[in-house]
C-alpha cells in the first residue's frame, strides 16, 4: 500500500501539522516505505494468535474514587495564552 | 407512500462517582471553571491515567442488568479528533473490546405488550469540557471542569419502529441507571445525554435508508419533538424525489428544528489505536460477584412485588415504581403504619399534587414519609375523618409537627361517641322542623342537608358513617 499526495495533505491535516507543498512528496516517500514494512508482516502466520492491545503482559491496575487533587488553576493558567474569568480563551470555534 | 421508521439511541449516561474516570480530580457539578481540572485532566505531557475502580463496579452492575455479555478483557482506545475542549487531541474511549457487550431492555408499549430491544454495547469513556461561544470578542470560552468526567455510553440496535418505542426505550434506560444507583439522572445538568439515529425506508423493504443522527436532545419531550420533525423532513425529501444525506444535525427547541451542523467528514476519521498508557482491563469473577451483591432490586421486580406483597393493582404498582425514590417513599409510608392503598393514593395525588404545586421535587418534601404513614394511621383508627386529613397533612407540610400533634394542637380529634353525636343530632332535628316532614314525605336529598348541619356544629369532626346512621335512625323514627 501505498500513500499519494492527497493522502499526506489528509493526514497532515487531522494531525493539524503544518506541511510545506515541497515536503509531501517526501513525506508520502517516507510514509509508504513505513507501510511497505508493516506489509511484510502480514505474511507471518497469525491464525491462532489472540491480537495484543498492549505490549506488557499486565492488567490495568485500578484506583480508588477518592477526590485527591485540589484546585491548581492559578498555576494551570499561568501558562495559558489568554484567560478570562477563569476560562481559557481560543479562537473561535462553533459548528 | 407508507414509510416505516428505524431508530437506534446513543445513551450518554454520566457515571455518579466522587473523582473522574482517570484522575482524581472532584466531578461535582457547578464549580468555577477550571477550579477541576488537574494536569491528567489537561493532558500535560508525561502524565498517566489511572482507571476509577467505582467506574468498572458501575459498568459491570449495567452489564448485569440488561444481561449483556462481559469481559473477561476490555481495553481502552483513543478517539482522535482536534476541538479545544478536548486538550489532549484525543478522546480515551473504548472501540474494538468495550467493557459491557450484547445485551437487551424490554420495553412496555402503549397496548401493553412488550419488546425486547436489542442493546449492542456500552462502553467507558471521559467526558469532553464546555466551550463557551458567547461575549468573548470573537474568541471562545473554554471550561475543562467536565474533561474526564466518566461516562457510559450505551448503544441500542436500531430495534425502534416509532418514535413512541423510542422515547419509551430512552425513559427505560433512564429509570434502569437511576434505580441502579450509577447515575444521578439529571437531564438539565447533562448528566443523562440522548443522541437519536433515524432513517426511514418503504414498509416491506429489508434494507435500511440513510440515517441522520440528531443531537442536543436534552430532555424527553424535545427528543420527541426533534424526532417528529426529522421524520417528516425525511418523508417530505425522499417524497419530493430528494435524498437523505448523512449527517449530524443539531436540535434547536427554539425554533422547534433540526439544523444540519457543520460537515463533520474530516472530523469523523477518529484513528482509533489502544490507549498505550493504560493496559487492559481485566473482570474478574470477585468483581462479578460484588456487582450481583450490589444488585438492587430493579423495576419490574418491584413492580411484581407490590403487586404481590401489597395486593396493588398493576396500573397502581406501575406508576409508584416510576422512580426508585417513589417506591421507596411509598415502602416507608406502609411501614410506618399506612394502609398500603391509601398510601398509594397519598403518595401519587396529595402528596404529588402539593410538590408539582410548590414546584419541588419528592427529595425535597417538607413531609416526610414517616409523617405520612402516621397520619394514615390516623384516619385507619378513625381519630380523624378523611377530609380532616387533608388539613393535618397541610399542617405538616408548613412544618407544625406530626400528625399526632397537629390533631391535637388544633383539636382535630374526630367525636366517635355516639351520645354526644346523638345530642347534637337531636338538637339540629328540633330546630328544623320543615325540613324534618319534608324529608319524611320522601325527599330523601334532605339528608345531606342533616349532615351537613352536624358537620358544621362540629367543626367536621363527627365519624360520618356514624352520624349517618344514627340521623337515619331519628329521622325514619
Amino acid at each position: 500500500m501505498s500513500l499519494d499526495h492527497s493522502d499526506v495533505k489528509k493526514i497532515a491535516h487531522l494531525a493539524r501539522m503544518a506541511l510545506d507543498e515541497s515536503q509531501v512528496d517526501a513525506y508520502a516517500e517516507d510514509l509508504s516505505k513505513i507501510l511497505g514494512l508493516v506489509e511484510q508482516l502480514e505474511a507471518a502466520e497469525t491464525h491462532a494468535i489472540e491480537p495484543m492491545s498492549h505490549p506488557l503482559h499486565m492488567a490495568q491496575r485500578l484506583r480508588v474514587d477518592e477526590v485527591t487533587e485540589k484546585d491548581c488553576r492559578d498555576e494551570n493558567q499561568a501558562i495559558a495564552p489568554s484567560v478570562v474569568n477563569g476560562l481559557y480563551l481560543v479562537p473561535k470555534v462553533i459548528e | 407512500m407508507q414509510w416505516e421508521t428505524v431508530i437506534g439511541l446513543e445513551v450518554h449516561t454520566q457515571l455518579a462517582t466522587k473523582s473522574k474516570i482517570f484522575s482524581g480530580t472532584s466531578i461535582a457539578y457547578g464549580a468555577d471553571p477550571n477550579t477541576q481540572a488537574c494536569i491528567i485532566d489537561l493532558g500535560f505531557p508525561g502524565v498517566l491515567p489511572v482507571l476509577n475502580e467505582a467506574v468498572v463496579d458501575m459498568a459491570l452492575i449495567f452489564g448485569l442488568a440488561i444481561n449483556a455479555e462481559i469481559g473477561p478483557r476490555s481495553v481502552f482506545a483513543r478517539k482522535n479528533y482536534f476541538y479545544p475542549d478536548l486538550p489532549k487531541g484525543y478522546q480515551i474511549s473504548q472501540f474494538e473490546l468495550p467493557i459491557v457487550g450484547k445485551g437487551s431492555l424490554t420495553i412496555d408499549l402503549e397496548d401493553g405488550s412488550q419488546k425486547a430491544i436489542g442493546i449492542t454495547r456500552a462502553h467507558l469513556e471521559e467526558d469532553a469540557g464546555k466551550s463557551l461561544h458567547e461575549d468573548f470578542h470573537g474568541m471562545s470560552g473554554i471550561d475543562l471542569n467536565r474533561t474526564g468526567t466518566p461516562l457510559l455510553e450505551i448503544v441500542s440496535e436500531p430495534d425502534m419502529r416509532s418514535i413512541k418505542e423510542a422515547v419509551s426505550y430512552a425513559r427505560k434506560i433512564h429509570q434502569l441507571v437511576v434505580y441502579l444507583g450509577i447515575c444521578d439522572g439529571n437531564m438539565q445538568e447533562g448528566s443523562f445525554r440522548v443522541d437519536a439515529n433515524l432513517s426511514i425506508r418503504p414498509f416491506g423493504q429489508e434494507a435500511f435508508g440513510t440515517r441522520t443522527e440528531l443531537k442536543n436532545l436534552n430532555s424527553f419531550r424535545f427528543m420527541e419533538r426533534a424526532l417528529n420533525f426529522e421524520l417528516e423532513r425525511q418523508i417530505d425529501l425522499l417524497e419530493g424525489g430528494r435524498k437523505v444525506v448523512q449527517e449530524t444535525r443539531l436540535y434547536d427547541p427554539d425554533r422547534d428544528e433540526t439544523r444540519s451542523m457543520r460537515s463533520k467528514e474530516e472530523a469523523n476519521d477518529y484513528r482509533y489505536f489502544p490507549d498505550p498508557d493504560l493496559l487492559p482491563v481485566e473482570i474478574n469473577d470477585q468483581q462479578l460477584q460484588r456487582a450481583r451483591q450490589n444488585m438492587p432490586e430493579l423495576p419490574d421486580q418491584k413492580r411484581q412485588r407490590f403487586e404481590s406483597d401489597y395486593s396493588l393493582s398493576s396500573a397502581d404498582a406501575l406508576m409508584l415504581i416510576q422512580s426508585r425514590h417513589q417506591a421507596d417513599f411509598f415502602e416507608t409510608v406502609v411501614s410506618s403504619g399506612g394502609d398500603a392503598k391509601m398510601a398509594v393514593n397519598w403518595v401519587t395525588v396529595e402528596l404529588t399534587g402539593a410538590l408539582n404545586k410548590a414546584g419541588i421535587a419528592l427529595s425535597q418534601s417538607p413531609v416526610t414519609p414517616e409523617q405520612v404513614g402516621g397520619l394514615l394511621e390516623r384516619i385507619a383508627d378513625n381519630t380523624i375523618s378523611g377530609k380532616l386529613a387533608k388539613q393535618v397533612f397541610e399542617a405538616m407540610w408548613n412544618g407544625e409537627g406530626d400528625a399526632d400533634k397537629v390533631i391535637e394542637a388544633k383539636g382535630l380529634k374526630q367525636i366517635t361517641d355516639s351520645g354526644q353525636i346523638e345530642t347534637i343530632i337531636d338538637e339540629i332535628i328540633a330546630n328544623n322542623p320543615k325540613q324534618v316532614e319534608q324529608f319524611r314525605a320522601g325527599k330523601d336529598k334532605l339528608l345531606g342537608f342533616f349532615v351537613g348541619q352536624v358537620m358544621k356544629q362540629t367543626q367536621g369532626k363527627a365519624n360520618p358513617g356514624q352520624v349517618n346512621k344514627i340521623l337515619l335512625g331519628k329521622l325514619k323514627g
